[in-house]
């Protein structure tokens, strides 16, 4: 459904996205990583389970909520990549301990 | 003329509660409110059914407490009977959670104050090894010294509360007629009518439980409303996996497992403005009781005004001079739905207040401040 689009020509960094090395475009965010994996869901949420993804890519929805380098409830869409991050879904609410 | 049996003036969760009773002893009723705009405690409502503080100096309010505290679970339990929608009351006790040695020991002198004034509470004062007990999944701060615990209290959604009771007025076809603020209420010849946007209304009781819009409305029926704005400031978290199974004041945890903050206390008046420096304290002291909580995101903070009456409890009168005019206020609106639904509105349906009531009357603020 997503494609990249043909004349981008900027160098690649590859991260982790569910623990699968993915080549993306330097200056994407981890959502965007997220699509290029073509991932699908990206969390579930804590209230109901229901399996949800990006919705806004802007920083409003807040519906991208992934766990980025171990950190959870991160906005993946306002996250630039780096090279080796790693990306993982956020599988309901969050723990504190 | 729309012309009703009673009219109850404020459709927050007190004139809700009563109006909802009302209509279920088949008093054909409305409940007014006003619109988005109205300055509505219900909706920045904390959400604690809570007994353990209340009622120093006046018995009476304890007692009448801990009656809503026993009403509250088949009053739930109705609502989502009648309406289909579940307040998320649950009933497990619940905690004020001590900072060190002396707010420990300030405790125990107010549970013992209270017993001594009426013996409705049963708290127990538990130290920090009790405390963790009851609530394993916490890591508690180096500086917790224990807590009170009381088996009576609990919580609930507050906006699912007032959801509900807007619901369940329709269901027992009560009018609910919202943007219809009483403008003037007149009173001539045994019956009252109410002036508001949508024309008037005409009934032979009313029923004032319009919150800070009491003030202005009570004197022309003889009533007394001396009460005065106070602002708390809560916060919210994201939702976090279950930790706190039991409400504690100022920290509970949500259905939805959000955690609410709270609440402060200050007089700016008709302010309902956040402000970071009350934020800051909230989330410090939260941090100070449970240190992962400096992990948790914020998602929302906001401010509501208490219903505040000189002394704190509630006020509950019939005019002297109006019969049929009664009078409703409190802070403690979801606490004290259940007793409002139940008992206050089975007294203004029989036409006069009972006796236990008489404590609420304000004539209390009239005696002499004469050192």
């Amino acid at each position: 459904m997503f494609r990249r689009l043909p004349e981008d020509a900027r160098a690649l960094v590859t991260v982790e996205v569910e623990g699968r090395t993915v080549a993306v475009p330097a200056g994407s965010s981890a959502a965007a990583a997220a699509l290029i994996a073509k991932l699908g869901y990206t969390r579930t949420s804590p209230a109901t389970g229901e399996k949800r993804a990006g919705y806004c890519f802007m920083g409003v929805c807040f519906d991208c909520l992934m766990v980025i380098d171990g950190e959870p409830s991160q906005q993946a869409c306002l996250v630039t990549v780096r090279e080796g991050m790693r990306i993982e879904r956020q599988l309901g609410a969050r723990r504190l301990g | 003329m729309r012309t009703y049996d009673a009219v109850v003036i404020g459709g927050g969760i007190v004139g809700a509660a009563i109006g909802y009773g009302l209509a279920k002893r088949r008093v054909n009723v409305a409940v007014l409110d006003e619109g988005d705009t109205a300055l509505r405690a219900a909706r920045a409502n904390f959400g604690l059914v809570w007994l353990q503080s209340k009622g120093d100096g006046m018995p009476a309010y304890g007692h009448w407490t801990r009656r809503s505290t026993e009403l509250w679970p088949d009053f739930a339990a109705e609502l989502a009977d009648a309406t289909g929608i579940r307040t998320e009351y649950e009933k497990r006790g619940g905690l004020v959670i001590c900072l060190g040695e002396a707010e420990l020991e300030s405790r125990r002198q107010l549970a013992l104050r209270l017993h001594n004034q009426a013996a409705v509470y049963d708290t127990e004062v538990l130290d920090r090894a009790a405390l963790q007990a009851l609530v394993p999944k916490m890591r508690l701060g180096a500086e917790v010294t224990g807590a009170s615990y009381c088996p009576h209290d609990g919580h609930a959604n507050p906006l699912l509360l007032l959801k509900a009771l807007h619901a369940a007025l329709k269901s027992h076809v009560a009018a609910y007629l919202p943007d219809a603020p009483a403008r003037a209420i007149a009173y001539r010849g045994g019956s009252f009518t109410v002036e508001t946007p949508a024309g008037p209304i005409a009934a032979a009781r009313v029923v004032l439980a319009a919150g800070h819009g009491s003030a202005a409305l009570a004197p022309a029926l003889g009533l007394s409303a001396p009460i005065r704005p106070e602002r708390g400031q809560i916060l919210i978290t994201e939702r976090l996996d279950h930790f706190l199974p039991l409400p504690a004041s100022g920290l509970r945890q949500t259905a939805d497992g959000t955690v609410m903050i709270g609440a402060t206390h200050d007089n700016p008046g008709f302010d309902v403005s956040t402000t970071a420096d009350a934020s800051a304290k909230l989330a410090h002291r939260a941090v100070r009781i449970a240190p992962d909580l400096a992990r948790a995101r914020l998602v929302r903070t906001w401010a509501g005004l208490r219903v505040l009456t000189p002394d704190g409890c509630p006020i509950y009168m019939e005019s002297a001079t109006c019969p049929g005019a009664f009078l409703a206020i409190c802070h403690s609106g979801v606490t004290l739905a259940a007793v409002h639904a139940v008992d206050l509105a089975g007294a203004i349906a029989d036409g006069a207040l009972p006796a236990r009531l008489a404590p609420f009357h304000p004539g209390r603020f009239d005696v002499s401040k004469a050192a």
